[in-house]
């Protein structure tokens, strides 16, 4: 199967490779993991005082496109506030990605992260959780 | 037509819709059925029947391999009980696991980058037998105590640790080739 310009490009050259310290107060992890094809997906953001996404960081064992899907991620969401963060939209990835149908999956894996992360920094600082589930079930 | 096959895989095979299966069993009604539906038996028939013989091989390989494999006879066990284990949807693992899961990809990662061959032995036998502590887990929640709902989390993670073996796999190969040169 033909990847995309972008899924290589981004597979070659990822950006936000690695860790943060997650037991670090300002540091949200959200590890997730997609059964279908057995790929790993680690995503971690760094928030300021201010609740934006300062840094992001991410390591992905699978798929190129499960790597460019997160390494796309961590570029959109600097800057981000949580909340605008955990809008992103698995749509959004894959259109960007070009990815086919068969590679969907890689692009909802990397939003579930995403809001993982988000989740795992809000328990950390006891603030509320937003009502809306993580969208495993979307299509 | 020479033989109508049953739609439920375990009917095929007359076997017990089991987890715990008895491989020469499976093997031997296989080769039974293949001997009467395989295309070879058809070539002066109808194309009509070559064309059901045709259908019925696929299908009789079809439920040959999912009943063989370990996971994907679970897995076809939970369907048969309404239960989806969910493999292209559930991405929310528990953390602990994937955070197993990430220290195997890493220690493959690490013992093939200085070509450890030993190393990667190691991880292999670990690895054979936590998959075989596995197997025996969801054959337990299926066949004796009716947890589909830990099966399926169980066949989630046997997905998992069946893609980390295939890596340790392609990472001895690859060691193996390098050293042919």
């Amino acid at each position: 199967m033909a990847y995309s310009d972008k899924v290589i490009e981004h597979y070659e050259n990822p950006r936000n490779v690695g860790s943060f310290d997650k037991g670090d107060e300002s540091v949200g992890t959200g590890m997730v993991g997609a059964p279908a094809c057995g790929d790993v997906m680690k995503l971690q953001i760094r928030v300021n005082d201010s609740g934006i996404i300062e840094d992001a960081r991410f390591k992905t064992y699978g798929c190129g496109s499960a790597i460019a899907s997160s390494s796309l991620v961590t570029e959109w969401v600097k800057g981000k506030s949580l909340e605008d963060a955990g809008n992103i939209r698995n749509t959004q990835i894959a259109e960007e990605l070009a990815l086919p149908p068969v590679k969907i999956h890689c692009s909802i894996l990397a939003e579930d992260a995403i809001k993982a992360a988000i989740t795992d920094y809000r328990k950390k600082h006891g603030l509320e959780q937003p009502a809306e589930q993580p969208a495993c079930k979307a299509a | 037509m020479a033989l109508e096959l049953q739609l439920d895989y375990f009917d095929m095979f007359g076997l017990p819709a089991r987890f715990s299966l008895d491989d020469e069993e499976l093997g031997r009604a296989y080769r039974d059925l293949q001997a009467v539906v395989h295309p070879d038996r058809f070539v002066n028939a109808s194309d009509a029947e070559r064309r059901v013989s045709m259908q019925q091989a696929t299908q009789l390989n079809e439920a040959y391999r999912t009943l063989k494999d370990p996971v994907r006879r679970a897995a076809y066990l939970l369907r048969r009980q309404g239960i989806d284990p969910e493999l292209d949807t559930n991405t929310s693992m528990p953390t602990a696991f994937l955070m197993e899961q990430m220290e195997w990809r890493e220690a493959i990662e690490a013992a093939s980058g200085s070509a450890d061959s030993r190393e990667l032995d190691q991880l292999s036998c670990r690895l054979g037998g936590e998959l075989r502590r596995m197997y025996a887990q969801v054959g337990q929640q299926i066949d004796e105590r009716g947890d589909f709902a830990g099966a399926a989390e169980t066949v989630r993670k046997l997905m998992f640790l069946e893609k980390v073996s295939d890596q340790i796999g392609d990472a001895m190969e690859s060691l193996e080739e390098g050293t042919g040169d």
